[in-house]
């Protein structure tokens, strides 16, 4: 019996980030407390760094590697940088020390009771939350692995891999803790419920091709005749376990709580990265092994995407939480992806591929933005607060300003692009009456972002009011990238456009 | 051999699991549920790598029970410290987070 060959040099990008986080468990372990913090937050970056330029000297690569397990072409590599930008101008918030008085936005211990004596014990000592460093790094590797992952058993470890250091990260907040424990506890539960389901889906889709391979699968579907109930139902079981990971309708509800429960730093993150990992392996699992059945699976994600769209729109009006209306942006946003997904071709993934990119990292930004808003409880995010934000500091609300625009497709910037690439996608798919939901949904949303702008720049600021904190340089250059890719990708888009249309080309 | 029986079983299993989370107020039945929905998977793919004959299926169950351990790691992790907290394990006493 021969061992099985590694493609090392197409995986080197997994491998660096894998071992990254392995390594930050042992620093956790044997270097002393007070190097701790300095050396886990190098080590995160510079692992983040040689993954990237790795990934940027694979581009172009299209191989199938570790025994036909994982795929390294287009799609895979252009969503990996992008996660590893995100991932890079993330650890920068996370590292942010200056906003809060004595740390970082994350408790000191975990573990440590809200309230208790210990707890105050260890925020004199002014001790640091370490342990989210190699967390992230396992999660930014699970999100790498993904949207490359080329069978049904690596597409659920990867999932797991991905989701469970998000669980525990979500519980990790300084500040207001019970709602961070709770959002942990909503988002475990949701979650591990909902991988359950995928892979019950998976066992059907496995039952029908006899095998776990995307390619093989492919094959199955014009050979295996009479068994289409197993496979319809595997692949709606499995949809089901990766619409809840976008978080589409009906799949959304732990969204916002998660959103607005979890540490800012780590929503930004989640909220960006998450969801390119996510559709990157919608989009491979959609295509390349149900691709043959697209006339099955469309029109229930015909009903979702419409659903996604007009609910996240709708009930953004109601909210009073910057940071819930934030998320149910994000569900909006989803619902676009999903028009373009409906469409089923390059073009399509190109765009979902270009749109994804400048979600992330308008999304990142915007609650970037939040962290800074603060008063005597920490972040202040109750809208009616942020009235007369633009008088106080107009810098800031101007910058949040542009990331809300974008987000609502205002030309000149990011989000109008990406927008009108995944709407011309899917009326070149045939789902024209999906974009005619999409553009209302779109005016809808428009509405209530403009409505924060309003408040920040023309009403008067409130009596005690939040401050704006100064942060550090970490997050002023995350904050200042985030902003200048939004307006620059809104001028010239066409660099990343051409690379997304070169990248949309799936190995099988 | 027919795999109709475990998978009857299997579905059966999966149920349970899934109303279980749904229905249940203490979140560690509820915990429970979803490692129930893990094994009824873990049958289906044993059931169907028995009926195509290879070990495909197999190697999932494998991977599934690890998985599955690291789950109550972390899941465990959470809910002791809720727990711990508000000396309550139901999820209907985890409602700070409304609209």
């Amino acid at each position: 019996m021969t061992a099985p060959t590694l493609e090392y040099a197409e995986l080197a990008p997994l491998i660096t980030v894998f071992g990254a986080a392995v390594i930050g468990v042992l620093i956790e372990a044997f270097v002393p407390r007070r190097a701790r913090h300095t050396v886990q937050v190098v080590l995160a970056l510079l692992a983040l760094v040689a993954s990237l330029v790795q990934v940027i000297a694979l581009a172009g690569t299209e191989v199938v590697a570790a025994v036909g397990a994982v795929v390294i072409d287009g799609p895979a590599l252009f969503l990996q940088g992008t996660i590893l930008v995100l991932s890079i101008i993330s650890i920068a918030f996370f590292a942010e020390r200056k906003l809060e008085a004595g740390g970082d936005a994350f408790a000191p211990a975990a573990s440590s009771l809200p309230g208790s004596d210990e707890e105050r014990v260890l925020v004199r000592e002014r001790r640091l939350q370490t342990e989210i460093y190699p967390l992230m790094l396992f999660a930014v590797a699970g999100m790498m692995l993904f949207p490359a992952a080329n069978d049904l058993l690596i597409m659920f470890i990867a999932l797991e891999v991905l989701s469970l250091p998000l669980y525990l990260m979500c519980g990790m907040a300084r500040r207001r803790r019970l709602l961070s424990h709770e959002a942990a506890l909503k988002y475990f539960l949701l979650g591990a419920f909902s991988s359950a389901v995928f892979l019950f889906g998976s066992a059907f889709v496995y039952g029908f091709a006899g095998s776990l391979r995307f390619s093989e699968i492919s094959t199955a579907l014009t050979t295996e005749i009479g068994k289409e109930g197993l496979l319809l139902s595997g692949v709606g079981l499995m949809a089901v376990g990766l619409l809840f990971k976008v978080g589409a309708v009906p799949f959304h509800a732990w969204t916002p709580d998660v959103y607005q429960g979890a540490p800012t730093p780590v929503t930004a993150f989640m909220a960006a990265c998450t969801k390119l990992a996510a559709f990157g392996a919608m989009v491979r699992l959609f295509y390349v092994a149900f691709g043959g059945v697209r006339s099955d699976w469309q029109p229930m994600l015909w009903a979702v995407a419409i659903a996604t769209m007009v609910v996240g729109a709708v009930v953004a009006l109601t909210q009073t939480d910057i940071k819930r209306m934030l998320a149910y942006s994000s569900i909006a946003h989803a619902g676009f992806v999903l028009t373009a997904l409906v469409a089923a071709d390059q073009t399509a993934t190109a765009a979902i591929l270009f749109y994804l990119a400048t979600y992330g990292i308008a999304t990142l930004g915007a609650f970037a933005v939040v962290t800074l808003v603060r008063d005597s409880g920490g972040e202040a995010t109750h809208l009616s607060k942020w009235a007369g934000l633009g008088k106080r500091s107009p810098i800031v609300a101007g910058t949040f300003a542009l990331f809300l625009l974008a987000f609502a497709g205002i030309p000149m910037t990011s989000g109008f692009v990406g927008k009108l690439s995944v709407f011309a996608a899917a009326i070149d798919g045939g789902a024209t009456p999906l974009v005619i939901v999409g553009v209302l949904a779109s005016a809808v949303a428009a509405f209530f972002y403009v409505r924060v702008i309003v408040l920040m720049f023309f009403s008067a600021p409130a009596e005690e009011g939040p401050t704006v904190a100064v942060p550090s340089v970490w997050t002023t250059v995350g904050i200042s990238l985030g902003a200048a890719a939004t307006l620059l990708l809104g001028l010239v888009p066409g660099p990343l456009l051409d690379l997304a249309q070169q990248a949309a080309v799936f190995v099988r | 051999m027919s795999p109709t029986p475990y998978l009857v079983l299997s579905v059966i299993l999966f149920t349970i699991g899934g109303a279980g989370v749904l229905l249940r107020r203490n979140a560690l039945v509820a915990f429970m549920s979803v490692e129930l929905m893990l094994n009824a998977a873990n049958l289906a793919f044993v059931a169907f790598a028995r009926m195509h004959g290879n070990l495909d299926g197999q190697i999932v169950a494998f991977f599934v029970m690890v998985v599955a351990a690291a789950e109550v790691v972390v899941g465990l992790a959470i809910i002791v410290t809720i727990f711990r907290t508000r000396r309550s394990a139901s999820v209907d006493d985890a409602s700070l987070l409304k609209l």
